[in-house]
């Protein structure tokens, strides 16, 4: 009877050569969370069909790490305001956007969305910027689920080498 | 029961209380005098003609001309197939006309709609608060005299519109 071979048998002086890299606290930090984006969809309008076709199989936006719908806004990293916000709407949303934990990111989808669109009336915001501060605006009526990866991915850009927060690192 | 006897019945019975019968992209239409308004439609809800179904109740603002105001009901019964449209004429400094809310129900909500946008007022109407806009609104923002790019947010907003 001959030794049972190891099924990965390497030879003794590899075992012990571990890699090893460098980096910065900040770069990786934000490699983190660029690809861990849990989002709250508020959705309140058409544009919604576009978003939902975006996270759907054909488009699927889990593929760039967004696909964690939270439904909580305690739980969630990214805003994605998708529709039409009236003014009787506005102290929700704003709501929403101060539960949400730092650091948060906006996203706002559809001409609705960033500047009341077609509604140029006594009932519509005229812009969600006037509300909550917004990092990616996507026009559009309503929007190509290509436009929404898109933003996705300028989105993921600017997290990845802007200046990150962390709760023992003092906030300016 | 064809509609051309309901006519002719109106015609009849409320000689004094209807002022003009017409035709309008193919239904008719009856312009009444405003006091006699729920007699005419409980008339045409209890009798026969059964006309159980308020369709709409709206209003129009004409402005410009006297009187201003014209409340607009949509009747259809739903046993003989017919249709009604009923018009009444209103004048701004006097703005009130009767509920319907006994006799149909979904009158509320639509009394309350032309009340929060064009400010009718309804006699013996349950509940008349706004339906649409918040509290604190000023204004009926249907009504053509309302500036187009006034806004009344609830909260501040982070900043004002250059123009």
């Amino acid at each position: 009877m001959g030794r049972i071979k190891p099924r990965h048998h390497y030879p003794e002086e590899r075992k012990y050569k571990g890699g090893f890299f460098t980096t910065k606290l900040n770069y990786v930090m934000g490699w983190g969370r660029k690809f861990s984006l849990f989002h709250y969809p508020f959705i309140t309008a058409c544009c919604g069909m576009e978003y939902m076709s975006a996270a759907c199989a054909h488009w699927d936006f889990d593929r760039f790490g967004v696909g964690m719908t939270t439904f909580s806004p305690r739980q969630s990293d990214m805003l994605f305001v998708v529709g039409t916000i009236s003014q009787k709407e506005a102290p929700v949303l704003r709501t929403v956007y101060e539960q949400m934990c730092e650091p948060k990111w906006v996203i706002a989808c559809g001409a609705c969305t960033l500047s009341g669109g077609i509604y140029d009336n006594y009932a519509v915001v005229q812009g969600i910027d006037k509300i909550i501060p917004v990092d990616v605006f996507i026009p559009g009526c309503p929007p190509r689920p290509e436009t929404i990866l898109d933003a996705i991915e300028k989105l993921q850009d600017k997290i990845q080498y802007q200046q990150q927060d962390w709760r023992w690192k003092s906030k300016k | 029961m064809e509609i051309k006897k309901v006519i002719e019945e109106l015609k009849v019975k409320f000689k004094d209380d209807i002022t003009e019968f017409s035709k309008q992209f193919g239904d008719d239409v009856i312009r009444v005098k405003r006091e006699s308004l729920r007699d005419i439609v409980r008339f045409l809800k209890k009798t026969p003609h059964n006309f159980a179904m308020l369709l709409d109740l709206t209003c129009v603002d004409y402005m410009g001309e006297e009187p201003r105001f014209e409340m607009v009901y949509h009747l259809y019964s739903i046993s003989n197939k017919n249709r009604l449209r009923i018009k009444i004429r209103l004048d701004e400094n006097d703005l009130k006309i009767d509920s319907l809310t006994s006799l149909w129900g979904n009158a509320n909500w639509l009394e309350r709609e032309v009340f929060d946008m064009f400010g009718v007022h309804f006699n013996e109407h349950p509940d008349l608060r706004r339906l649409f806009m918040y509290d604190g609104f000023e204004g009926y923002p249907l009504r053509k005299d309302y500036p187009l790019r006034k806004r009344q947010p609830i909260i501040p907003m982070r900043y004002e519109d250059a123009d």
